[in-house]
């Protein structure tokens, strides 16, 4: 651990992760500000999902460091990471589908508290935890749902849900993974503001395809192809650069 | 209104001994013995998501304690209690870490070897624990000096310990941790992105579960006054298994239900077939087909149908 106050909310130096012979990451570097809005695109298997599953601590790199705020966090477990401020969302939804939304956010907050570890008060009593994931939900515009399961509700509801999860951690690094997939437009313009008025304190790193949408919330955007940074830079530059239309917009 | 359908029920348990005679209560005594066994597998298996082929060893563990503490070493039944729980939950967080190495099969298999070396041990170890003979002779404790020799008095010895039991699970599932053990059983990989420890979540679980298995072992022995190697052995832990299943898993009702199928199949039906193991097998692949998550769920959803029809 470097205890150095550091200049980048989340910081990614020479990545590699190879799965037998097939290389997904290939020396990734990344520096990311406090407050930043990161955009991560590229086409299918171009490793980012994978470059996420690193950050978050499901997957070891086989070399290389993850910094967060300056702490090498390359060998921290995946809760360690959430207590140092990191939270994520899931491409594929990884909800509890037989408990009610309430509870599912519930989860979220209890999850860095120290009364996750208690045997003998029931989790109904500590009112303060319902309060708190009732009003997530509300700037969610999921309140009028938080007693059912979330086996009952819609798909676009349940992205709702993954953020509100997230986003009830309050956490200092955010990664959203494919926040608008599979979305109405509707849906799509709803979740669009909730990010947009995510507040400054959390850096959000997003994966996403649906350009429209996602530029106007970027700030800087990363161009990875076959595991590599093709271009890495403030929004207008990478989309104006002739590689992001070779690789990724098409002609 | 739950409460109010509880009441004559509680009533029913507390009269027993004066509406019944010595073989039923001794009957209803042996059923809250393996309630809260079963109970507290159901933890591991239906609240942890893991399945454990070898929860007799808490019991046997404890029961072994408890009887050569009093009948060789002179300890009085006070202390022969503590040492033999306080051994138990030891040995439960030393074959947790071993066990909880693993997931699902691998945890199954590992938990079933654990508990046959305990049972080879019980076998062939006849200098200290009589091997085959088992240890016989052993006597009930006086709590407070009250004697439990009738089978009555024992009765409500087991049903004050059964209720305590009862209770102390019931908060334990609704609880934070019980929902952050849910939640490690259902998505134990957001789980560990939400902060939580999902190993040590499930190693304190284990550890909680042989708890109360070393309790439920100290009444059986209490109860037979007599402890034999079959008590650590792999149809003692499936016996358990199959009723927590048989009763619903992930529900408080299911191993109290199925804990008193299987004994009732076991001491009451044995009496007029000799085979009652295959009767048992029976009842469980019925139990299986049509009621595949347990009796105690089957029987709500029975109770919903039949209400929506009825209007």
């Amino acid at each position: 651990m470097t205890p150095l106050t550091s200049d980048y909310a989340l910081e990614v130096v020479n990545l590699k992760k190879a799965f037998g012979g097939l290389t997904v990451t290939h020396n990734i570097s990344l520096a990311i500000k406090p407050g930043e809005r990161r955009l991560l695109i590229g086409p299918n298997g171009a490793g980012k999902t994978t470059l996420f599953n690193q950050i978050s601590g499901d997957l070891r790199p086989n070399a290389g460091a993850i910094r967060l705020f300056g702490t090498d966090v390359t060998f921290f477990t995946p809760y360690r990471r959430a207590h140092f401020g990191l939270s994520r969302t899931y491409q594929i939804i990884t909800l509890f589908a037989g408990d009610t939304l309430e509870h599912n956010v519930t989860l979220g907050l209890l999850g860095l508290r120290p009364s996750r570890w208690q045997m003998w008060r029931p989790l109904s009593h500590y009112s303060d935890l319902a309060t708190e994931a009732r009003r997530t939900l509300d700037a969610v515009g999921l309140l009028h749902l938080a007693e059912h399961p979330v086996s009952d509700i819609a798909y676009g509801e349940k992205r709702r849900v993954e953020l509100a999860m997230a986003l009830a951690q309050k956490p200092r690094v955010l990664l959203l993974d494919e926040p608008l997939a599979g979305l109405s437009n509707t849906e799509r313009s709803q979740v669009k503001s909730l990010i947009a008025s995510i507040p400054r304190q959390t850096t959000v790193i997003m994966i996403e395809h649906d350009m429209d949408t996602a530029l106007d919330l970027a700030e800087t955007v990363t161009l990875l192809n076959y595991g590599r940074v093709i271009v890495d830079g403030e929004r207008d530059a990478v989309i104006a650069d002739e590689r992001t239309r070779e690789v990724y917009l098409g002609a | 209104m739950k409460w109010i359908a509880a009441a004559p029920l509680a009533a029913l348990l507390v009269l027993l001994p004066s509406l019944a005679g010595d073989f039923y209560v001794n009957l209803a005594s042996q059923i809250l013995i393996a309630a809260i066994f079963a109970l507290s597998l159901n933890l591991l298996v239906g609240y942890g998501g893991m399945t454990s082929l070898g929860h007799a060893s808490y019991l046997g563990v404890a029961a072994y304690i408890s009887a050569l503490l009093t009948s060789r070493y002179g300890f009085g039944h006070g202390p022969a209690a503590i040492i033999s729980i306080a051994g138990t939950t030891a040995m439960a967080a030393f074959f947790g870490v071993i066990a909880l190495r693993a997931t699902g099969l691998g945890f199954l298999m590992i938990t079933l070897a654990l508990s046959q070396v305990l049972w080879g041990l019980a076998y062939r170890m006849s200098g200290v624990t009589n091997g085959d003979n088992g240890i016989a002779g052993l006597t009930r404790p006086m709590p407070f000096g009250i004697s439990l020799e009738s089978a009555a008095s024992f009765y409500w010895f087991a049903l004050i310990v059964a209720s305590f039991a009862f209770l102390m699970k019931a908060i334990f599932v609704s609880s934070s941790f019980g929902s952050s053990l849910k939640g490690v059983r259902d998505q134990p990989r957001r789980m560990a992105a939400l902060g939580f420890n999902p190993w040590m979540i499930r190693w304190l679980t284990f550890i909680y579960a042989g708890f109360w298995g070393g309790v439920s072992g100290l009444l059986y022995v209490y109860y037979n006054k007599y402890i034999h190697p079959t008590s650590l052995s792999i149809t003692s832990s499936a016996e358990a298994l199959l009723g927590v299943i048989a009763g619903g898993t992930g529900t408080l009702g299911g191993p109290v239900v199925g804990a008193a199928l299987v004994l009732l199949l076991k001491n009451y039906v044995s009496a007029y077939i000799e085979r009652w193991n295959m009767l048992l097998g029976l009842v469980f692949l019925f139990i299986v087909l049509v009621m595949p998550t347990g009796i105690v769920p089957g029987m709500r959803r029975l109770a919903t149908a039949l209400r929506r029809g009825s209007r």
